[in-house]
């Protein structure tokens, strides 16, 4: 098993957001995440990555039998778990090479690794740049900066690709792409699926799923999981709405 | 920020200084205190002309007469003057005639500061003046430079050697009655760099100066002076870093430059004196007046400065743009952290036609420090065309530091062009979630994104300096992080 997710609770300020989240995940899969606005979605994924407004208040998180709690964020990030932003952030003067590279080094070095040369970390970065479509000099650029929404995107599975991630989480990356970018997008992933890593991609619509075939659909609402299921629930839900689980809840 | 953050930015900038070291080295000083007495010692221990001694005194008299300025955004504590020794000299075993007679504990002190002494051992030819308190110790390459006919050697020796330099320049960019530490400096200095680069030379390496503070009690008054002759060219670098001590030490040091038509001045400065300790105990005062004068047309100067050190900092390097279609540039960063101070920025006087002059000011605040951006541009009416941009950003990290911007700007022609752009901003927890999410302790993180943000201004710097700054600049801040 690589992320077991045991009855979670989390809060924000004092107000909780998530309400007993459980969770599976192994190795190989595709897990889609999905549910109306206001749920908690991009709170999983930022509890699972470690962010610390969020406080964890009941439950666990093993990943890869650890657990992730008595992880700093960096440490996950360097036990391979990757968080692809909804809204990635730009970090002005500090070039996408000089990023990668002092991250892929942190993580070589965690692991006992020597520091890539420089040739050999460009050589990296042109294959990886290619697997994402990405042909501006964009490794020049400072991180995201000035970076069009589509572009934002495509340089967060372009760094999944530098990193490797066993766990990857996409926290609404179809928002705001225009059908190109996702289909983009969406081809980096499939890339890069292995049968020793997984995805678990948070989606609030179903199209992205045309792309990207999860092996099982679950659907968050209101802190929970409440149906879970293969890729016909996603199906299903864009057919009926989410009033429809609503309704159910009721 | 959220208060992890500051948690943070707390650790990070917690960090020691390097260069907190004594070298246990016998020591000539002058009789503490300042009187005419002082001024006749300093002036007759290092055999100085008559002129000198003059200028000095006249210089003591008006300093007399004078205020310390109140100004600043700073509070200092009232400094004795009366408790300072004013000159501290490392005790010449004879006189030094090569680098084999240098006090092998002095080329230790050097060696450790990272600065080889040895010519044949230094790296990409940058000639070094070292100065440890009051004198130069030791100035490298002179004898290849001056195939050049290039002077470069110690102020004292300049005076001795070149007596008409020193006196048609001296004082000709800083006049001992601008202020109150200038005229200070005027009365005592004690050693410095002289530089002399004649008509059509470009200047074939790099100069530097590096200034030591060893000896405690004593003040630091250290000399400058660069000229730049027609169409000449020169690149000029100056250190300084001194011991940890729970006592603070004034450093008060004057640098003018002078650029003749054509001519092109870049002075660049890492400024690492010691900040004093976490609770703002200790320290250097850094109070520096540094100036140049494009004298003729076409001519340049560029000051570009990291400052990470110092208790307090009070210093504006200017122009006085008086050549037509000459150019000065500033370019700063300047890192506050703990209890530091640091009240500076530019000074820009535009008297000739068509000049120009750019002001880039990055300051970084952190811990419960204070750092200000206090600027002036002057556009005379004769100064007609002219332009200036000013850029200033400030950078907090944390919750307890403050930033300031003081603008001052006077334009008395309507052909003229002047814009000033501010902005604030913090390193946001976004960010630093960011960076650790790819695998980026908070610590790098905060490094990474600070040398980005002063981007602009490293990459004024010479390749030498660049990347000991860039270091610097992270290790200023480490125990800060946000």
């Amino acid at each position: 098993m690589l992320l077991r997710i045991k009855d979670l609770h989390a809060s924000i300020h004092g107000k909780e957001i998530l309400k007993g989240v459980n969770l599976e995940v192994n190795k190989g899969e595709v897990h889609a995440i999905m549910g109306p606005n206001g749920t908690g979605k991009s709170t999983l994924a930022s509890v699972i990555a470690g962010r610390e407004v969020f406080e964890v208040t009941a439950g666990e998180i093993l990943y890869q039998g650890k657990n992730l709690q008595k992880l700093a964020v960096e440490e996950r990030a360097r036990e391979g778990i990757f968080l692809g932003f909804q809204y990635p952030v730009e970090i002005p003067g500090v070039s996408m090479t000089n990023f990668m590279r002092t991250a892929v080094n942190e993580i070589r070095q965690y692991k006992g690794l020597d520091a890539l040369s420089g040739s050999d970390f460009m050589k990296m970065m042109e294959e990886k740049k290619k697997l994402v479509e990405i042909t501006s000099n964009l490794t020049n650029r400072s991180v995201n900066e000035g970076f069009s929404g589509g572009e934002k995107k495509k340089n967060e599975i372009f760094q999944m690709a530098m990193l490797e991630p066993t766990l990857a989480i996409l926290d609404e990356t179809d928002s705001g792409l225009d059908i190109d970018a996702l289909r983009i997008v969406a081809n980096g992933v499939n890339k890069l699926r292995r049968p020793d890593n997984a995805f678990v991609v948070i989606t609030h619509y179903q199209r992205l799923l045309d792309y990207i075939v999860p092996d099982f659909v679950h659907v968050l609402f209101e802190g929970k999981i409440v149906k879970s299921g293969g890729k016909e629930l996603a199906l299903e839900l864009e057919d009926k709405g989410y009033d429809w689980i609503k309704n159910e809840q009721l | 920020m959220e208060p992890d953050s500051d948690k943070i930015i707390d650790q990070v900038t917690r960090q020691d200084y390097k260069y907190g070291f004594v070298t246990d080295i016998e020591t000539e000083f002058a009789p503490r205190g300042l009187t005419e007495d002082t001024i006749r010692y300093i002036s007759s221990r290092k055999n100085e002309p008559e002129f000198l001694l003059e200028f000095r005194l006249k210089a003591f008299r008006r300093w007399l007469t004078m205020k310390q300025p109140t100004w600043a955004h700073l509070t200092i504590d009232p400094i004795n003057f009366q408790d300072i020794i004013y000159y501290a000299s490392p005790k010449k075993k004879k006189e030094v005639a090569g680098l084999d007679q240098v006090d092998p504990e002095l080329l230790a002190t050097f060696n450790k500061l990272g600065i080889s002494l040895e010519e044949q051992k230094k790296l990409a030819g940058v000639a070094v003046d070292a100065v440890m308190d009051s004198v130069s110790v030791k100035t490298t390459f002179s004898e290849t430079l001056s195939k050049y006919g290039i002077i470069f050697c110690s102020f004292s020796e300049a005076v001795l050697k070149h007596p008409d330099l020193v006196r048609q320049y001296m004082g000709s960019v800083v006049p001992y009655t601008d202020n109150y530490f200038a005229a200070l400096n005027s009365a005592v200095f004690s050693d410095g760099s002289f530089c002399y680069i004649p008509k059509g030379v470009r200047c074939p390496m790099g100069l530097s100066t590096y200034f030591r503070i060893n000896a405690a009690n004593t003040g630091q008054f250290e000399r400058t002076l660069i000229i730049a002759d027609e169409g000449a060219y020169v690149s000029y670098m100056e250190g300084c870093t001194a011991p940890q001590r729970d006592e603070n030490q004034l450093h008060a040091a004057i640098v003018e430059i002078i650029a003749m038509k054509d001519a092109e001045v870049k002075y660049s400065t890492v400024q690492n004196w010691y900040p004093g300790n976490k609770e703002g105990r200790g320290g250097i005062y850094n109070f520096v007046t540094k100036r140049g004068i494009c004298k003729g047309s076409n001519s340049k100067i560029s000051w570009t400065q990291v400052e990470t050190g110092s208790a307090i900092t009070w210093k504006y390097p200017g122009c006085i743009l008086l050549g037509d279609n000459s150019v000065g540039e500033f370019y700063s960063v300047a890192v506050t952290n703990n209890h530091q101070q640091a009240d500076t920025g530019s000074k820009m006087q535009h008297l000739g036609k068509n000049t120009h002059s750019t002001i880039i000011s990055k300051g970084i605040s952190a811990g419960k420090s204070n750092n200000s951006y206090r600027g002036l541009v002057r556009i005379s009416k004769n100064a007609i065309n002219s332009r200036n941009y000013s850029q200033c950003d400030s950078l907090l990290l944390g919750s307890s530091c403050g930033a300031h911007t003081f603008p001052y700007i006077q334009v008395e022609n309507k052909s003229s062009i002047v814009e000033h752009e501010a902005t604030t901003s913090k390193i946001s927890e976004d960010q630093l979630f960011y960076c650790q999410q790819r695998g980026i302790d908070a610590e790098s993180a905060i490094g990474l994104i600070v040398n980005g943000y002063a981007k602009e201004v490293l990459k004024q710097l010479p390749l030498e300096f660049a990347v000991e700054a860039q270091k610097l600049l992270s290790v200023s801040l480490e125990g800060s992080v946000g």
